[in-house]
């Protein structure tokens, strides 16, 4: 068996984007991944509710990949959040649609690791910043991750750091589609990118 | 009278044999021709002493390339490639006529012998090349725009050397013919200025040129604007022939190069707005011209000499292409060409070209060469124009492969920034905002109309644009829709946008096509033709205006907004459907019962899909909407 990845990939000006763009087109060669670049297909925000619940069916992984804009998503996946995620589909009265899929976020960050501290000037971790998607996570049924994040995004090309972390993000992506990936030891991590090495095993893990 | 017919159908007929040949074995048509030549030539023998004639004739041809050549050049374009032209281009020039002239010293050869050899060997051939080029998509690389930098300063350099080969006349040849009048035709032309003084000539020579240039640019709009009005597409081509014709008469009056003249009223007229007009009238006569010349070149070929001196000859022909090879391999070090890049440079221009036979025969004519010699020397020309697919054939095989080997696998392959132009038909009420938008974005736009003043308007706004009619295909042609990234059908005459869409597609059916259409039947007939996105030219409007009018009632804007989309919606999933229902109908009023009924039904679909509400709340319209009343209690 092998997983399904849906990756939303949010970007509203893909072609300034010096990481997440790279993300996501390194993720279309990737097999078992399904990349939707929201910002291209709804570019006037007209979300069609149907084909992205039936996206959501079909996969067990779900990925939102963005940078974080004011501590939060860019606007289009609030959007698809609301549309979505209906009553009845995702929640609610038979709103079991997304029962036991996985849910984890992909994120590059402005400010270097140590600003998302309780010391440091954005006071807050980004594990405590995304506690909005891990409730919706938690009230959807999914099984919330600790995300994937790359700090200091607008230096990172400079400083070199940009193919090591295509690099651990293709490996993340392949471990979960084959299956080899330890759910139990990454959700102890705060922060998968630091320690989900770890969770990256040479065989099969049951999910 | 016969006997016309009968020549003339003997050239037309080889060449149509000849030309589609060689481009099927991927030789190019110049070679085409030349094969043509021999054929008819030395080898059947169809022809024979009224070449030298007819290729008197077809080097016009060469006076109206030179026409096209300027028409291509825009000051603004020259300048941008101003480093690569004159450096890379003049030290190419240079030091391969330098050289070849050195070795001719060698063979004892007499000093202006020597340097118009070398003036001769310098020239590639920008025929073979750039369309071999264009036809391998290496036309953005940069070797491809260094080789076009080169063929273009070489075109450009073949008019002083015009100018200059007469002044390397041999004294004995001159004397020669002078005393059996062979040149009898060529020296006793009508010359206006021969009786007078100096100083005299130098004002005609000098009001002549600016007369070139001044009547370029100030009286052809008028005049073409006049020609315009009538609307014959006849009438056209004549100005437009005229004026070529008209240019090298004034030029061969005062002794001046009839190439120049054109060359220069070429120039001029490039940033007008009749250019491709110009260009698509001329072309063809150019082509067939210049055709013929590369005929009777061919049929000129002796090949007594090559089979008798052919260790010499193939020696020659590798000796000049390894000569002119090694010089452009030395200056891609200094201009920065590198990798299979630097290879490919040198092997493409490493052969001689078509204005190689055309100084032949000049100097010939001029007595700067014996004939002895031109006739050996046109067999290397054309030898070595034989061998240049070859070269390529050779840098696909042998060279490029190793340097795909030596790079990396991780490296990206080069963005291509080099996008094609996207040709707009039509620059009226709605090909003009398409165009502004498109403009305003830095994409590259080229619009046609056949309103002058549409036309007028948009040059008037620094939009380009040009006058012509916009469903001629070889308009198109020169105006470059074989590169076009995109062709935008927005011409208002509905049967002749559809024509239109069908050519295009038929002639390119790679080529993108987004068109306007006037109504839904319309719509359908560009559909059919073939138009890859089609757009009616009131659809967007009227929605608009329907959405301010919700909104004028009162009416929340994103409410509006959002009824507005979902028709939209359903009027798109409906437009497949009824497309196959109108291409199916077999009769003549494709609109027939059938269809009209499916329309209906969809028109219900439409009045219920923004009123009808699902019990739990959601609305076709799929907008946002809340969850139901008192849901909260379930998670307590």
């Amino acid at each position: 068996m092998a997983s399904r990845i849906l990756l939303l990939y949010a970007h509203p000006s893909s072609d300034r984007s010096e990481i997440n763009q790279r993300m996501f087109q390194s993720a279309q060669s990737i097999e078992g991944v399904t990349c939707v670049d929201l910002y291209a297909e709804y570019p006037t925000f007209q979300i069609d509710i149907d084909v992205e619940q039936q996206r959501l069916r079909e996969h067990d992984i779900i990925i939102f990949q963005f940078p974080m804009y004011w501590y939060s998503t860019p606007a289009i996946l609030k959007e698809w959040q609301d549309l979505v995620l209906e009553y009845g589909f995702a929640y609610g009265h038979e709103g079991n649609a997304l029962r036991d899929k996985y849910f984890f976020c992909a994120l590059s960050a402005g400010g270097n690791e140590s600003a998302y501290k309780a010391q440091g000037y954005n006071h807050f971790t980004i594990a405590q910043l995304l506690q909005p998607l891990e409730q919706t996570a938690s009230l959807t049924q999914m099984r919330y991750l600790p995300p994937f994040a790359l700090f200091g995004s607008r230096t990172a090309l400079d400083e070199g750091r940009v193919e090591a972390h295509l690099d651990k993000w293709r490996r993340l992506l392949n471990a979960l589609h084959h299956q080899r990936f330890d759910f139990a030891k990454a959700k102890s991590c705060k922060l998968m990118l630091s320690e989900f090495e770890n969770a990256v095993s040479q065989e099969q893990v049951s999910l | 009278m016969t006997i016309y017919f009968i020549q003339a159908f003997i050239y037309l007929i080889a060449a149509v044999i000849a030309v589609p040949l060689a481009k099927r074995f991927g030789l190019g048509s110049v070679l085409g021709y030349l094969i043509a030549g021999v054929v008819i030539g030395p080898v059947v023998g169809l022809v024979g002493d009224e070449t030298t004639t007819i290729q008197h004739f077809a080097e016009f041809g060469v006076v109206m390339m030179l026409f096209l050549v300027g028409l291509e050049l825009e000051p603004k374009m020259l300048w941008s490639m101003r480093h690569r032209l004159l450096g890379l281009g003049g030290l190419q020039v240079f030091l391969t006529a330098a050289s070849a002239a050195g070795l001719g010293l060698l063979f004892d050869l007499p000093w202006t012998v020597a340097v118009t050899i070398g003036l001769i060997f310098s020239l590639s051939s920008t025929a073979i090349v750039l369309q071999t080029l264009q036809e391998k998509g290496l036309m953005s690389s940069d070797a491809g725009r260094s080789a076009f930098s080169v063929l273009l300063f070489q075109d450009i350099a073949v008019i002083p050397m015009l100018a200059f080969i007469p002044l390397l006349a041999l004294p004995e040849l001159v004397e020669a013919a002078a005393s059996l009048q062979v040149a009898a035709e060529h020296h006793e032309e009508l010359n206006l200025l021969a009786g007078l003084p100096g100083w005299a000539y130098a004002i005609a020579l000098f009001s002549s040129i600016a007369a070139v240039v001044v009547g370029g640019h100030y009286l052809s709009r008028p005049i073409f604007k006049y020609v315009a009005s009538a609307g014959l597409r006849e009438i056209s081509t004549a100005a437009a022939l005229a004026l070529v014709i008209g240019i090298a008469a004034l030029m061969s009056l005062v002794g001046l190069s009839p190439a120049l003249g054109t060359f220069l009223a070429g120039v001029v007229l490039a940033n007008s707005e009749f250019r491709h007009e110009l260009e698509s009238n001329i072309e063809p006569f150019k082509g067939l011209l210049l055709g013929l010349f590369f005929i009777t070149v061919g049929a000129g070929i002796d090949f007594g000499i090559l089979f008798s001196e052919f260790g010499l000859i193939i020696g020659l022909t590798l000796g000049l292409i390894a000569l002119k090879a090694g010089i452009l391999l030395l200056l891609s070090f200094p201009f920065k060409v590198k990798g299979s890049d630097r290879w490919l440079f040198a092997l493409s221009l490493a052969q001689a070209g078509e204005f190689g036979f055309v100084l032949l025969s000049f100097s010939t004519q001029n007595h700067a060469l014996p004939l002895d010699i031109s006739q050996r020397l046109s067999l290397v020309v054309a030898l070595s124009m034989l061998l240049t697919p070859a070269l390529f054939i050779a840098f696909e095989r042998l060279i490029l492969p190793i340097y795909e080997k030596r790079q990396s696998k991780t490296q990206e392959p080069d963005k291509v920034d080099d996008q094609g132009p996207v040709l707009v038909a039509g620059t009226g009420r709605f090909g003009q905002i398409v165009n502004r938008l498109l403009a305003a974005n830095d994409v590259k736009t080229i619009v046609f109309d056949q309103s002058l003043s549409a036309i007028e308007v948009m040059r008037n706004i620094g939009i380009k644009s040009y006058f012509g009619d916009a469903t001629r295909m070889d308009l198109l042609e020169t105006a470059g829709v074989g590169q076009a990234s995109l062709f935008v059908v927005a011409i208002d005459d509905r049967q002749r946008a559809t024509e239109l869409v069908l050519e295009l597609k038929h002639a390119y059916p790679k080529l993108k096509i987004l068109a306007r259409s006037y109504d839904r039947g319309h719509q359908y007939e560009l559909r059919q033709a073939g138009a890859d996105y089609v757009v009616n030219e009131t659809y967007y409007s009227a929605l608009e205006m329907a959405q301010q009018s919700m909104i004028e009632l009162g009416m929340h804007p994103f409410k509006a907004t959002g009824l507005r989309n979902s028709f939209a919606k359903t009027e798109e999933k409906s437009r497949d459907i009824l497309y196959e229902t109108w291409l199916a109908s077999t009769e003549d009023n494709k609109f027939n019962a059938n269809y009209r009924e499916l329309f209906m039904q969809f028109e219900d679909a439409l009045r219920n899909a923004n009123k009808r509400e699902r019990n739990e709340g959601h609305s076709l319209e799929r907008s946002w909407t809340p969850p139901p009343k008192g849901y909260a209690e379930e998670f307590e």
